[in-house]
């Protein structure tokens, strides 16, 4: 069979052309610049850098731009970008007790030490279109106020303190990574907290959601959830030292969920983990819900079979890059092997003698 | 758990200063108090990453969260002293001015350079931490109860 592979270099060039207009769109309407989409498109930049999995306000700017907007082909181009940066080494683990908090709320404690900050939050607004946005030259002014500077502390710090929920000890145990080695069954709770940070949101919400309405449901309370910058530590090989070599957003859920407990120990809280780049509290929460889910086993709940349980499940369809390359790539040409499939079924139909059923009912 | 400032050298607190200054900033100040010195490049300007640590449940076993972007540098000054610098994104214009203070702080001009380029840059970055900490602090819940009378 004769399959034409060579004609299509003239159309391509076009079509790439047409893109590039495209994105641009109108030029009587002012083009966007790299600052505008970083500073006033920030939860779509933060989306970019969580789930590219490289903390760049910049470039996952520009990713937005080139992409016209469409996040996952962003991800997708952050994620190329990263592959052909050498790596320096890795930070020391964040300290997020350290962070300078914009937000910092529990659903658990109302009096805590440290207190509730709302922060820039979308909660408690009305969700009612703001036309005033489509007017120009609004510069609102935050209203500020004296801060101490003391640690915001732990929400589960203080419950450990009186024995009521499971410990996380400090270990220093080097993690698995999953962008050197392929991901592989069972993965350990360090590859699992890596796999759901860089996961896609709407699949992390879905399954979060679904353990909330019973699927693997393990009653989560919403301990803490915390927005801020935290200092960055590195260690620096040639030095012998470690320096502070930047600050990033990150945002960070702990959950108090149902307890466990058994006849040598006493029934205790247990504990789900979000910790995501940037301002995405949906997607740590979610996170957190999932990755609570994910720990049946080493906490000895029952596998109910849930999909928010099944590490398999939820690590090998969580990240879109892998599933949006696996998916779209049916739309390319399949010509050669369609043609076989179409052989087959005209060889099968003529077997069952499908020719002579056609001509019957003519 | 980390250590805490204090117990840093004097070089990893000016070299965390320089790290963290916002861009240009290094660059400007520097070439306000002084003509740059001659040096030669040890490593020429490099983009690269390095992959940022969590640790479960805040305080557990560490995780990979995900890569930063990262400028390096190392030069020498004519009169030998050694400057290195790591910045974060890809700025190679301030990791290359950063690398050129941490060398003057090793040398003579120490003094003038700690005046001129890193008070201000620590004077600039409380007053940014101060104003996000005041909006913040203004957005605290001031619970108070309701007196509800028994009688």
């Amino acid at each position: 069979m004769y399959v034409a592979v060579k004609g299509g270099e003239r159309a391509i060039e076009s079509a790439h052309t047409w893109l590039a207009e495209e994105r641009r769109g109108p030029t009587e309407i002012a083009e966007l610049s790299i600052p505008q989409i970083r500073e006033q498109l920030k939860l779509a930049v933060d989306r970019v850098m969580a789930e590219g999995s490289l903390y760049d306000p910049d470039l996952a700017a520009l990713a937005i731009k080139q992409s016209r907007g469409d996040l996952i082909e962003a991800i997708f181009l952050i994620r190329a970008y990263r592959t052909t940066l050498p790596r320096f080494g890795h930070s020391e683990p964040v300290d997020t007790g350290a962070m300078a908090c914009d937000r910092r709320i529990s659903a658990t404690f109302k009096d805590l030490p440290g207190g509730q900050i709302l922060g820039p939050t979308f909660d408690y607004t009305h969700r009612l279109l703001d036309f005033k946005l489509a007017a120009e030259g609004e510069t609102p002014e935050a209203a500020t106020q004296e801060a101490d500077e003391a640690r915001v502390p732990h929400v589960t710090g203080f419950l450990n303190r009186e024995g009521l929920i499971e410990e996380a000890p400090q270990d220093d145990t080097p993690p698995p990574d999953l962008t050197r080695e392929p991901l592989e069954m069972p993965a350990s709770r360090a590859l699992r907290l890596q796999a759901l940070t860089r996961a896609d949101e709407g699949f992390t919400l879905g399954l979060a959601y679904s353990t909330q309405r019973g699927y693997g449901r393990n009653h989560a309370f919403v301990g803490e959830l915390r927005i801020g910058s935290v200092p960055l530590d590195m260690d620096i090989p040639e030095l012998g030292f470690s320096i502070e070599i930047g600050e990033i957003t990150l945002t960070e859920c702990e959950t108090v969920n149902q307890f466990t407990g058994s006849k040598t120990q006493p029934p205790q809280f247990t504990r789900g983990y979000g910790l995501v780049f940037g301002q995405s509290e949906r997607k740590a929460i979610s996170m957190a819900l999932v990755e609570r889910a994910l720990r049946w086993e080493e906490l000895g709940e029952d596998f109910e079979g849930a999909p928010a349980q099944d590490a398999e499940f939820v690590l090998y369809h969580a990240d879109n890059i892998q599933a949006t390359g696996f998916l779209e790539h049916i739309k390319l040409p399949h010509y050669v092997d369609f043609q076989s499939e179409l052989e087959l079924v005209r060889k099968l139909r003529r077997e069952a003698g499908a020719d002579q059923v056609q001509e019957a009912a003519e | 758990m980390k250590d805490t400032f204090d117990e840093k050298s004097d070089r990893q607190r000016w070299m965390s200063t320089l790290a963290r200054a916002a861009e240009g900033r290094v660059s400007a100040l520097l070439d306000a108090a002084m003509p740059r010195p001659g040096f030669t490049w040890l490593r020429a300007p490099e983009i690269g990453s390095t992959m940022v640590r969590g640790r479960a449940g805040g305080t557990g076993a560490p995780f990979n969260l995900g890569e930063m972007t990262v400028t390096r540098c190392a030069l020498t000054l004519e009169n030998g002293a050694v400057g290195h610098a790591y910045v974060q994104g890809r700025r190679k214009a301030d990791a290359t001015a950063a690398a050129l203070v941490d060398a003057l702080m090793q040398g003579p001009e120490a003094a003038q350079i700690r005046a001129a380029v890193l008070d201000p840059l620590i004077a600039e970055h409380a007053a940014k931490t101060k104003t996000r900490a005041a909006k913040a602090a203004a957005t605290k819940v001031e619970f108070f109860t309701m007196a509800r009378g028994e009688d």
